[in-house]
């Protein structure tokens, strides 16, 4: 069908699609649990809001779920590495993200104001530490991780949890925190009503204003000082590589690169800038529709940044620069590849049809009147 | 050399979280199907009651589901996490029924499982009916591919490594889909999670006929998990498991281990009823031996043999000594010395490299093993005989106690008088805990007959852990346990509570407690 190079080059794109599709979907049902217990002041109010995300974020998770499929099917040496290497910030995901299925299901099945307000901070825990992490991840990217690989492809990664806390990569969480808690608010503007909606508009101007000015800072920080890398040429993209053959030099131009080499990737930060800014003026004119639409940008724009600035590189090393990972060779095999992109091509548009099909059929508004009328029925 | 602590560490903290997983998932998987037949019957008779049933029942489905989807999320990551030359040496392949799980299963499941709970004042009876067969079938759909996944671990069929990359590689896609092993697996775990589904509605139905509450409620849902139950429970016997052993090394020496088959007996071999497996002296003591009845079992036929350990163990010796002379041509094709002859040479025994790394365990080089190494190699082919046995016979006994509770269950429901009889519904009260005990051991039986290999003859489990520290997988374990635990405690404590409250939880008015609510009220 295609050949190798291409159906790497399609992989790339498909996990940015698959992480785009998560930050888009979950993204706001982590955003609005990280917002509930501010934004909701009442156990209605936090009903409410609960309720409004209550029928999708199960299907939403299976984003996260299938990108981490994904991941291991088509960059399994990515997916290899990246999660051993960061065990425990993923465990850390994890747990944060156990409170979520149980936190919905259970929450308000006894009437115990405790354990409600116990659910809650779960709930908040699991919407605000995953948002917050995976930034942090990312920025962590940029600054390369310190893992090496050797002769027989066995990983070693020789840094700890808190070494992740780099100042530029807790930024990054600044970053993703701020943008999914801006679409979380976004979306409980568009399915709420009285306080809860005014609150929420306050906060989605915040989390706005937060990103706006995190985005900008790390963008000049990448610029200023973050030195990336760069891949020799003469790499046989076609071909089966061994990520230990390959030159890799380390430069100041490193992640910029491709933004001298392609100027239309720009639109992916300018993207991020509009999106925020589109979101800060649909919360100020009271328009929640433009205001998720401008934080669904927003994510687009940013995930794109990172993933052009990076290209060809998706997990670069800080220790052994030719241990990094790049789109190349730390790929699955031809016919692996060509599989799975036929059974992606025909089931993502289908996934796709029924998702919004159930999106439509649960839309509207919730109100404080439809949660008191049903203490039994929601959650 | 990777430490034997993080390894050891690391298999508990697989099995602990993967049997934790599966306490809640063949629940799921079995009262996906019930929800939706009694669903189907509310739309065909329009009774209200069947979707009181669906609502009730459903409740209790969703406190289950969501343990299920918590504990699953691990699942997915940890090959990553704690497993991760695994996740490189084979990922090529074992990822990819991941990912298709993932777009084809988990997506449908779970988009339709919010319409399922809160879609019914906003769709058509038979669009809520359709939603509630799209849960069942994705939830169905999920097994089948991890279930792919864990056969292609048993029996690795459709890949071949490539020296160039150092992992294994897909070769035949349709191979993988249509592994034998896996088929088998399929069928005989949904069957195995139906079975759970209705043991669960059975034995709650027959504590509320006990109690002489929600009569008919109780009754219709007596009644379809105990016809349900019945022809689950025959398909998973029917379609065991074991009939998948005679494929390959491993399945073979598992289906010894099961037996405590020392000597290759003649066919048809006894079974063994009883027993006290002896693996250091290789024999059984105070063994009681039915005949014939094993070579039955295993091969479905009275003239296959069954080999036994000793065999097998001579057996594996020849093909680690085979898997030696492969690492020692796999070294040469790695440092560069690519000739025609190396790779020819190389391909001839490649089959075997994966029993030549079983002696990493012994000597990083194992080029350089000594013939006591290759001895003891040879030996921990074998998984622990006394685990295999008795969870063998574990899982097999509750599964014909639970035969013997359906044939009368059923029978009781067709004559119209399973109220009348007490100690049929104390006996499918006391069974609830049969099908949790049948699917753990069973996956004892399946995953530690697999050691000492993560992919069985191709990459030994010593192989495939991650590098990191004891401390490390120490601290995640603990973690695990302890918030899983709490976790567990408190759906327990939720499920007990709704299912003493029955019906009455969905606060219609027309269920036992509300009914006395009433009363009271109109008595005040």
């Amino acid at each position: 069908m295609f050949d190798y190079e291409t159906l790497k080059l399609v992989w790339w794109v498909l996990i940015g699609v698959l992480l785009i599709g998560f930050a888009l979907t979950d993204g706001f049902d982590m955003g609005a649990m990280a917002l509930m217990p501010f934004v909701g002041k009442t156990d209605n109010e936090r009903r409410v809001a609960i309720n409004t995300i209550a029928p999708h974020w199960d299907g939403n998770q299976v984003w996260f779920i299938t990108a981490g499929g994904a991941l291991f099917a088509a960059w399994p040496m990515v997916y290899a590495v990246a999660f051993s290497g960061l065990y425990w910030a993923m465990l850390l995901v994890l747990f944060a993200l156990f409170c979520r299925p149980v936190g919905f299901d259970y929450r308000s099945k006894l009437e115990n104001q405790k354990w409600r307000n116990a659910w809650d901070w779960a709930l908040f825990t699991g919407g605000a530490v995953p948002a917050l992490l995976f930034g942090v991840a990312f920025g962590n990217l940029f600054l390369g991780l310190p893992f090496r690989l050797d002769e027989l492809m066995r990983s070693s990664y020789e840094g700890s949890f808190f070494g992740l806390l780099h100042p530029f990569a807790l930024l990054a969480g600044v970053v993703s925190l701020s943008m999914l808690s801006m679409h979380g608010g976004a979306w409980l503007m568009l399915r709420t009503d009285a306080d809860l909606h005014a609150r929420s508009r306050v906060a989605t101007r915040l989390c706005a204003l937060v990103y706006l000015t995190a985005f900008a800072g790390a963008g000049a920080w990448l610029v200023a000082s973050i030195p990336g890398l760069t891949l020799a040429d003469g790499i046989n993209t076609g071909g089966a590589i061994n990520p230990l053959s390959k030159q890799v030099a380390v430069g100041n131009a490193g992640w910029l690169a491709n933004y001298s080499h392609y100027p239309l990737t720009v639109i992916a930060p300018v993207l991020g800038f509009v999106g925020a800014l589109l979101a800060l003026l649909g919360a100020q004119l009271n328009r929640a529709g433009v205001a998720f639409l401008g934080s669904s940008l927003a994510i687009v724009g940013t995930i794109c940044t990172a993933g052009f600035a990076l290209f060809p590189f998706v997990f670069p090393s800080s220790l052994d620069a030719a241990s990094s990972l790049t789109v190349w060779d730390a790929v699955s095999s031809q016919k692996t590849l060509g599989i799975l992109l036929i059974v992606a091509c025909i089931f993502v548009p289908l996934i796709l049809g029924y998702t919004l099909w159930c999106y439509t059929r649960m839309w509207g508004r919730l109100t404080n009147k439809t949660i008191e009328a049903n203490p039994h029925g929601l959650y | 050399m990777i430490s034997e602590s993080v390894v050891d560490l690391s298999r508990l903290q697989f099995a602990v979280t993967a049997m934790y997983h599966f306490l809640f998932v063949p629940l799921t998987l079995g009262l996906a199907f019930l929800l939706a037949i009694m669903e189907s019957v509310y739309v065909m008779t329009g009774k209200q009651v069947y979707k009181d049933m669906v609502k009730f029942w459903g409740k209790l489905f969703g406190i289950n589901f969501a343990l299920g989807v918590t504990t699953g999320l691990t699942m997915e990551f940890q090959f990553g996490t704690n497993w991760a030359y695994y996740s490189h040496y084979v990922g090529d392949i074992f990822g990819a029924p991941l990912a298709i799980e993932g777009m084809m299963a988990f997506f449908l499941e779970s988009t339709f499982i919010g319409l399922f709970f809160f879609g019914w004042d906003r769709l058509s009876r038979v669009q809520h009916l359709a939603v509630t067969w799209l849960v069942a079938i994705g939830s169905n759909m999920s097994a089948l591919w991890i279930l792919i996944a864990n056969g292609w671990m048993q029996n690795p069929v459709g890949a071949e490594f490539n020296f160039e990359t150092m992992r294994m590689e897909l070769t035949n896609f349709g191979a993988l889909l249509f592994n034998p092993v896996a088929q088998v697996k399929f069928v005989h775990t949904v069957s195995a999670g139906y079975v759970t589904g209705a043991v669960f509605v059975l034995a709650i139905s027959s504590y509320y006929l006990l109690k002489k509450r929600d009569l008919a409620f109780a009754r219709r849902s007596f009644a379809i998990a105990a016809v349900f139950g019945l022809a689950s429970t025959i398909s998973v016997i029917l379609l065991g498991d074991e009939s998948g052993y005679e494929i390959g090394d491993v399945q073979t020496t598992k289906l010894a281990a099961i037996e405590a088959e020392w000597e290759t007996e003649p066919a048809p071999a006894a079974f063994t009823l009883f027993g006290l497996p002896n693996q250091e002296q290789q024999r059984t003591d105070y063994a009681v031996k039915i005949p014939y009845v094993m070579g039955i079992i295993a091969t479905r036929s009275v003239d296959k043999q069954v080999m036994g350990i000793k065999d097998l163990i001579a057996h594996h010796e020849v093909r680690i000594r085979n898997g030696m002379i492969a690492y020692g041509l796999l070294e040469k094709l790695r440092h560069g010395d690519k000739s025609e002859a190396n790779i020819a040479a190389f391909n001839e025994v490649k089959k075997d490299l994966g029993y030549g790394l079983l002696l990493k365990k012994y000597t990083p080089s194992v080029v350089d093993a000594s013939e006591a190494h290759i001895k003891q190699a040879s030996l921990d082919t074998i998984p622990d005989v006394f685990t295999m046995f008795w969870s063998f016979r574990a899982m097999v006994a509750s599964g014909f106690l639970m035969l013997v509770l359906f044939v009368l269950a059923a029978w009781a429901s067709i004559k119209r008088n399973a109220e009348n009889k007490p100690w049929l519904l104390r006996f499918a009260v006391c069974s609830l805990p049969l099908p949790w005990i049948a699917a753990q051991t069973g996956w004892v039986v399946a995953e530690h007959g697999r050691q000492p290999w993560s992919i069985a003859e191709v990459l030994p489990v010593h192989l495939s852990t991650s590098s990191l520290s004891a401390g490390d997988v120490m601290g995640s374990l603990l973690a695990l346990i302890a918030f899983y635990s709490l976790l567990l405690v408190i759906e327990m404590y939720l499920m007990i509570k709704f299912a003493r409250l029955g019906p009455s939880s969905l606060h219609t008015g027309r269920y036992h407690f509300e009914r006395d609510a009433v009363a009271h009220t109109v008595k005040a």
